[in-house]
């Protein structure tokens, strides 16, 4: 993070009535609010994927968002850390605050937000680099040790807190390449946790894992949620009802109805979303 | 409170849930069936009827079974969400409480064989039959919400079981006043008393199917307040 990057991040106040909204979401789940949606819309082209999206997600817990191909849920996932940006043609209009700032101005340092709010892919993509190198990296280029032992202490560390590390403690100089699916899905984990963000984006972490390296993930994330802030997109509403304390379904570009994952999957109170999740509409 | 509109995406899973409800309208017709013929072989002394019901309670169980099987593989297999899991999990419960209703109906059968030919007085016969018409009709009733979701009835089928209950304590007290009359009568009038009782109790599980009723429309619990103390025994 340099001094100019910091200069040029501008705090931005909320509204005194998203404020309120923030602070009544907050007392209703009974946690406070780390990130808050209001009146998001995204276009790619002339084409609109995403109308009027509101949703408040709350610190420390998973919050799941399911729904259809193509019904948003990635797209806003993506707004949630500027990866639209890297869209050509895509327009997001709208609030996004993180705890207070608006991540959506245009001045925002977006690769000091990425560090802030980490992302993991649906398909592993650990760098054609050693394990240690993957996890080394983050930290390394956002200047966050001063000393090899300090940036051992993060890779470890993290690596630790993915579940990985006992498995490569002794390989930690091979490639991250040559580890297993679910391996390189944990070392993924490992390297957006490096960088200590708050937030931890997930998109479909899980699609291309065999069972027990799922139950594993999930496992992990379950265990991640004490110290973050995490949104995971999922295609199975079994993992979401599984993982998730919040869930928001998506239809056609709207968030159709968002609440306790329990209500959600026991008593929806949208008929779309009563379809959706017993199978009546794709 | 979101009812389902289309069918599913996969057939042969809205196929085993319309399987699931017909069970449980079949296995209802069954116990009704028992419950009429226990109190008609119980009023007409009429032993042939009282062993039928005794041997068709094995019918009842086994098809509680064959819901309870079902229900499970469905969960296993489908992994029900919202309305279908409420309806499976409330299936379950119904399917108990049938079965339950059906031991009520074997239990009244045993006591007439144990009876035999021994004349009570018609009085205490009418007031079982009474009971045994407001049980039945609660018992159908409350088969009709869980099968049509009506959670307003549901609602009115458990206020209506404390008229049952009042019914069991006024007999109750009759049979005492018979009992203290003639010591010689204890013995039958307890077997009354307790046919009378397993009424009362049929009617309680009559109340739980019309809570499953109200759960299924509504994802909640049926909570009433009620001003009656329960009843004795």
């Amino acid at each position: 993070m340099d001094t100019t990057s910091q200069e040029q991040t501008k705090k931005f106040e909320p509204p005194a009535a998203t404020a309120a909204a923030a602070v009544e979401t907050a007392t209703q789940t009974g946690s406070k609010t780390r990130v808050s949606a209001r009146d998001v819309n995204v276009h790619y082209g002339e084409k609109q994927a995403l109308f009027d999206v509101s949703i408040d997600i709350p610190d420390r817990g998973v919050t799941a968002f399911i729904g259809p191909s193509g019904c948003g849920k990635s797209t806003f996932l993506r707004c949630l850390n500027r990866m639209n940006d890297t869209i050509e043609g895509c327009r997001v209009t709208g609030k996004i605050l993180l705890d207070d700032v608006d991540i959506a101005n245009p001045d925002l340092d977006v690769v000091e937000l990425r560090a802030r709010v980490g992302m993991v892919f649906q398909k592993p993509n650990p760098f054609p680099k050693s394990i240690y190198e993957n996890v080394a990296y983050g930290p390394r280029i956002h200047g966050m040790t001063s000393s090899k032992d300090e940036l051992d202490e993060i890779v470890y560390s993290s690596l630790r807190r993915a579940g990985l590390y006992e498995e490569v403690k002794d390989r930690l100089d091979q490639p991250g390449t040559g580890l297993s699916g679910g391996q390189q899905q944990r070392l993924c984990i490992a390297r957006a946790i490096a960088t200590k963000p708050e937030v931890l984006l997930m998109d479909e972490p899980c699609s291309a894992l065999d069972p027990i390296a799922t139950a594993i993930i999930e496992e992990l994330i379950d265990e991640l949620r004490e110290n973050f802030t995490i949104v995971i997109v999922t295609h199975s509403m079994q993992q979401a009802a599984r993982v998730s304390q919040k869930t928001a379904f998506f239809h056609l570009g709207k968030l159709i109805e968002e609440g306790p994952t329990e209500q959600i999957f026991t008593n929806p109170l949208d008929k779309k979303t009563q379809d959706y999740i017993t199978g009546r509409i794709g | 409170m979101v009812e389902p509109s289309s069918e599913h995406i996969v057939s042969s899973y809205e196929d085993e849930l319309k399987e699931l409800a017909r069970l449980i309208s079949e296995m209802g017709g069954l116990v009704e069936q028992a419950v009429t013929n226990s109190v008609n072989g119980l009023v007409r002394m009429d032993d042939e009827l009282a062993r039928g019901v005794v041997k068709s309670d094995q019918e009842v169980d086994d098809m509680q079974r064959r819901i309870d099987d079902l229900a499970v593989s469905m969960i296993a297999r489908r992994q029900p969400m919202a309305s279908d899991l409420r309806q499976i999990i409330s299936t379950i419960h119904v399917a108990t409480d049938l079965e339950r209703i059906g031991d009520m109906a074997k239990n009244i059968g045993r006591r007439t064989i144990e009876i035999g030919d021994r004349q009570m007085s018609a009085q205490l016969y009418s007031g079982l039959k009474h009971m045994s018409e407001l049980a039945l009709r609660q018992i159908d009733r409350a088969l009709d919400v869980f099968n049509a979701r009506d959670e307003i009835g549901a609602v009115e089928v458990c206020r209506r079981d404390d008229e049952l209950d009042s019914l069991y304590m006024s007999l109750f007290r009759e049979f005492l006043t018979y009992m203290m009359e003639d010591p010689r009568n204890i013995s039958d009038c307890t077997h009354l008393l307790f046919c009378a009782k397993n009424l009362e109790r049929a009617g309680d599980h009559a109340t739980n199917i019309a809570e499953a009723a109200y759960y299924l429309k509504t994802g909640k619990s049926l909570v009433l307040e009620s001003d009656s103390m329960g009843t004795v025994g």
